[in-house]
């Protein structure tokens, strides 16, 4: 393993960091919820009355986030290297992987670590051993 | 109130996601390849999230209501389960193919290009297969 020092962002990072950290404080302090994407989505895939609005609310907060930036004059463009293959098969494993799970990054890896969740303990070590392993095999021996 | 609160919630967590440089499947990419030339900033999110959601965590476990009076929701589910166990794996090995989670998903879909609408359709086709399941499994 290198390190690349070049790509290595410390900084942002951190309080890229501390703000989701704070955004899942507000959630959980003012409204009462844990802030777990995947879960906020999945509970709209079986919508029941009451349980919509605090939901769209926050996930339309993440969509518009780029509008924000774009109105402060950076405009934020992504570049996805993925071909549309591998994004249907990414899609639907994250889709799917969640929701069985109950957790993704931010419901287990950032939440549940955060409360010393055993569970979510677990949960994240699988998935970002999963993470490494996949990447290991579509970059280094697939080369793709 | 609340739902303007959510939305405030969902806003702070997306310009987390953009500063850390979350949104970036090749950031994210970089961290999980190990192999290759790693980029350790996926790791100090984490520290820099889990720090603040500590003391948040702290503070909820001492009350039963949130600042708003609405009863505060932490999972009672305890068991790890094969479920727990084959959805963290598949969603890593989602997560490891083209460097998305749901989060960063969501805000990419927000700049209006073609290529998160595709990921976004397939991840909510892959939750509703979940649903399927569910209901197959009669849980």
């Amino acid at each position: 393993m290198t390190i690349d020092w070049n790509a290595f962002t410390p900084w942002s990072a951190l309080g890229g960091g501390v703000l989701i950290g704070l955004a899942a404080a507000v959630f959980l302090l003012v409204n009462g919820r844990i802030a777990g994407i995947s879960g906020v989505l999945g509970g709209l895939l079986q919508p029941r009355s009451g349980d919509i609005g605090w939901r769209l609310a926050f996930l339309i907060g993440l969509l518009v986030t780029p509008l924000l930036f774009m109105l402060v004059g950076q405009p934020q463009t992504v570049p996805i290297a993925s071909g549309y293959g591998a994004l249907i098969l990414a899609g639907l494993l994250v889709g799917l992987g969640t929701r069985l799970g109950s957790g993704c990054t931010s419901g287990h890896g950032v939440c549940g670590i955060s409360r010393l969740s055993p569970r979510s303990l677990v949960a994240t070590a699988l998935f970002m051993l999963a993470g490494f392993a996949t990447t290991l095999v579509v970059r280094h021996l697939l080369g793709m | 109130m609340s739902l303007f609160t959510a939305l405030l919630a969902g806003v702070i967590f997306g310009i987390g996601l953009v500063i850390s440089g979350m949104i970036f499947p090749a950031k994210v990419l970089g961290f999980l390849d190990l192999a290759g030339r790693w980029d350790p900033s996926l790791g100090l999110v984490m520290v820099g999230a889990i720090a603040a959601g500590s003391v948040a965590f702290a503070i909820a476990r001492k009350r039963p209501r949130s600042a708003l009076g609405f009863e505060i929701k932490l999972p009672a589910n305890r068991q790890i389960d094969r479920r727990l166990i084959a959805g963290s794996l598949l969603f890593g090995v989602g997560w490891g193919i083209a460097g998305l989670c749901p989060g960063p998903a969501l805000v990419d879909l927000g700049t209006g290009q073609f290529k998160p609408v595709v990921f976004f359709v397939a991840l909510l086709l892959g939750m509703g297969l979940f649903e399927w399941l569910n209901r197959r499994w009669g849980g």
